[in-house]
């Protein structure tokens, strides 16, 4: 594990992430499926992240850690380009979506292609059935009614709500818990059948069991896309991701295997972070 | 939680002065408010009684007949709403017709699109819009709207009146049709304004929620945005509907103040406040005077049949999912 400066400043991707013959059992790489190089952002003037660059692999948990206000929101915003109507601000850099510059996807495709579901439960006040469908009717991935109701009771299920909306998929969305919204959202994320889905503290407003039932989720989850998962919970970046991305004052300080990350950090900052000496 | 720092707060009371004492007045602020309260209650109360009253005479005369007969002669002493009510409904309905579509989309360009500073100089100026008195429109009616109806509008829709009746017949310029345009004009900065403000306040959220699926700008426009502040949006079409229903001075001016009802909106009519607002003063019998009250009572049922529609409208909304 080099600390030297250089290597610091230069990318806090160490080689030692990807699997090598000295793993053993590991043998195929995982394949990028996110790649982010060199990116500064500005708020106006502001600028809340600095040269960030960092990969996310294809079916793999990668956790982004970090004290409040290090830019960690701000990073994941940029995956899917959200932070473009945000006014004055400004994305420097180059972010590659399987190998594919993604300004040069249309960014209605790019959104259904990378999902998001954000740090406070936000549906629609609409019902159950038509937050879920929302996404599947503006992109038109469903032919017909049938279709709609299979895509609305697959995404409820995969997101471990079916079984308590079920007889009520009618109803206002509102009327469900914090805990239930937030899984409805993650259906609704679900339904477009997204590659990559990106979560930004999806269980900051939740009580144990309901974060329970989200991590398991995101295992099962995990065949079928891309998770990149924004949390201030250092037990749960340890329980659910591969990987491991430390962000401190808008730098990627650190960015490793979870194991590497939680027992030998390469970086002084990372070690006292996750031991809670700061943040 | 140190229980003697908050004795110590309590105790340090008596300092004497009265001033200080009745900021601290729970009991006082209760009173107050309460009285506030009350007295919303007692005017309410006041103006039904009053309006009853007062018009006992046409009451006993003409009963609920009143309602549905159309004759208005102070000389035959014969007195029928019909043509006041109809006046009434029709104008405010043309004007929120013309009114609500383009305020609100004035209001989503204002809140959504336009960039910040031109939004600011526009915001502005509706609010000042807003607060031009009536009898202002009025005379900008009589100068403008009247002539254009007159010469451009009236003969282009009375070529259309093989299909449409509503616009047959000569135009006189004032009528029906002006008084509906100049209400439009004196509603719509009410729509925008509460409108772009219930649309300011849905939450950022809401439009990255629709973003992040794939929609397009318009799509998180149309699809969250407004459902979230159809609310606010609603508030803006009552409160402008009870502007129009109310108008008197400007639709005075411009309604030509005939008791008739014809189905051409070319046609002179009148409404129910102006009716009451010109013949007040010049009312000699007393049941005249009798029936000008009862109009009042029955503006006020109006105003306050169409309010509760629109309670029930959204609570009829509300149930169903909606934010608040
Ligand atoms: N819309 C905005 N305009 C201006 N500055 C912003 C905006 N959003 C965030 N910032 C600033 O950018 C920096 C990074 O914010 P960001 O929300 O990305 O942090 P975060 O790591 O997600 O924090 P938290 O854990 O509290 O969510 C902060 O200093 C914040 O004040
Ligand atoms: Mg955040």
């Amino acid at each position: 594990m080099s600390s030297t400066p250089e290597s610091r400043v230069k990318t806090a991707i160490p080689a030692q992430i990807l699997p090598q013959a000295s793993d053993g059992v590991q043998t195929d790489l995982p394949a990028v499926k996110l790649k982010a190089t060199g990116i500064n952002f500005f708020y106006g003037a502001f600028q809340a992240l600095f040269d960030v660059s960092i990969e996310f692999f294809e079916n793999r948990i990668t956790a982004l850690i970090g004290p409040s206000g290090c830019g960690k929101s701000t990073f994941i915003r940029n995956l899917n380009r959200i932070n473009e109507t945000i006014r004055g601000a400004r994305c420097e850099g180059e972010i590659l979506l399987d190998g594919e510059n993604i300004l040069g996807i249309d960014v209605t495709q790019l959104r259904r292609r990378v999902g998001m579901v954000f740090q406070r439960p936000n549906p629609f006040p609409k019902s159950i059935f038509d937050n879920v469908a929302y996404g599947v009717k503006i992109n038109g991935l469903a032919r017909g009614k049938r279709a709609l109701e299979e895509t609305v009771e697959k995404s409820l299920r995969r997101a471990a709500l079916w079984d308590e909306v079920k007889d009520q998929l009618h109803k206002s969305a509102y009327a469900l818990s914090g805990g239930q919204q937030q899984r409805l959202c993650i259906a609704r994320a679900l339904a477009v059948d997204p590659q990559v889905l990106l979560l930004d503290e999806p269980c900051s407003a939740l009580d144990p069991i309901a974060t329970g039932k989200i991590e398991d989720l995101l295992f099962t989850l995990k065949d079928q896309c891309t998770i990149v998962i924004v949390t201030h919970n250092m037990q749960q970046a340890g329980r659910v991701s591969d990987y491991t991305g430390f962000f401190l004052l808008g730098r990627l300080i650190e960015f490793n295997k979870t194991g590497v990350i939680f027992r030998t950090p390469a970086q002084k900052e990372t070690e006292d972070y996750i031991t809670g000496r700061f943040g | 939680m140190s229980a003697p720092a908050s004795i110590g707060v309590t105790e340090r009371k008596p300092d004497g002065l009265f001033l200080q004492r009745l900021k601290g007045g729970d009991p006082i602020a209760h009173a107050i408010t309460w009285l506030a309260a009350a007295s919303v209650l007692l005017v309410t109360v006041w103006l039904v009684a009053q309006l009853w009253m007062q018009s006992t005479p046409a009451i006993h005369a003409f009963g609920f007949g009143f309602l549905w007969s159309s004759e208005w002669d102070p000389n035959a002493e014969k007195f029928g709403a019909l043509p006041f009510i109809y006046g009434t409904l029709v104008t405010s309905a043309l004007a929120l017709a013309i009114s609500v579509p383009l305020g609100v989309g004035a209001a989503i360009f204002l809140s959504e699109l336009a960039q910040p500073g031109l939004s600011a100089v526009l915001t502005f100026l509706v609010e000042l819009l807003a607060a031009v008195p009536s009898v202002i429109f009025g005379l900008l009616a009589i100068f403008t709207l009247v002539p254009l109806v007159r010469d451009v509008i009236g003969p282009a829709l009375d070529k259309t009146s093989g299909v449409f009746p509503f616009f047959a017949g000569p135009s006189y310029g004032v009528g029906v049709l002006t008084a509906g345009l100049i209400l439009a004009v004196m509603t719509f900065p009410f729509v925008i304004s509460i409108s772009r403000e219930a649309l300011l306040a849905v939450p950022r959220e809401q439009r990255e929620a629709a973003l992040a699926l794939g929609a397009t700008k318009w799509e998180a426009t149309w699809d969250a945005i407004i459902p979230f502040a159809r609310l606010g949006i609603l508030g803006s079409i009552f409160l402008s509907l009870a502007r129009a229903l109310g108008e008197t001075m400007a639709v005075t001016m411009v309604i030509g103040n005939d008791p008739k009802i014809t189905p051409s909106l070319l046609a002179p009519g009148y409404t129910i406040a102006s009716v009451i607002a010109n013949e007040f003063t010049e009312a000699t019998s007393n049941l005249h005077l009798a029936s000008l009250i009862l109009l009042g009572l029955v503006l006020f049922l109006i105003t306050i049949i169409i309010n509760a529609g629109a309670r029930l409208l959204i609570l009829a909304t509300t149930r169903q999912g909606s934010a608040t």
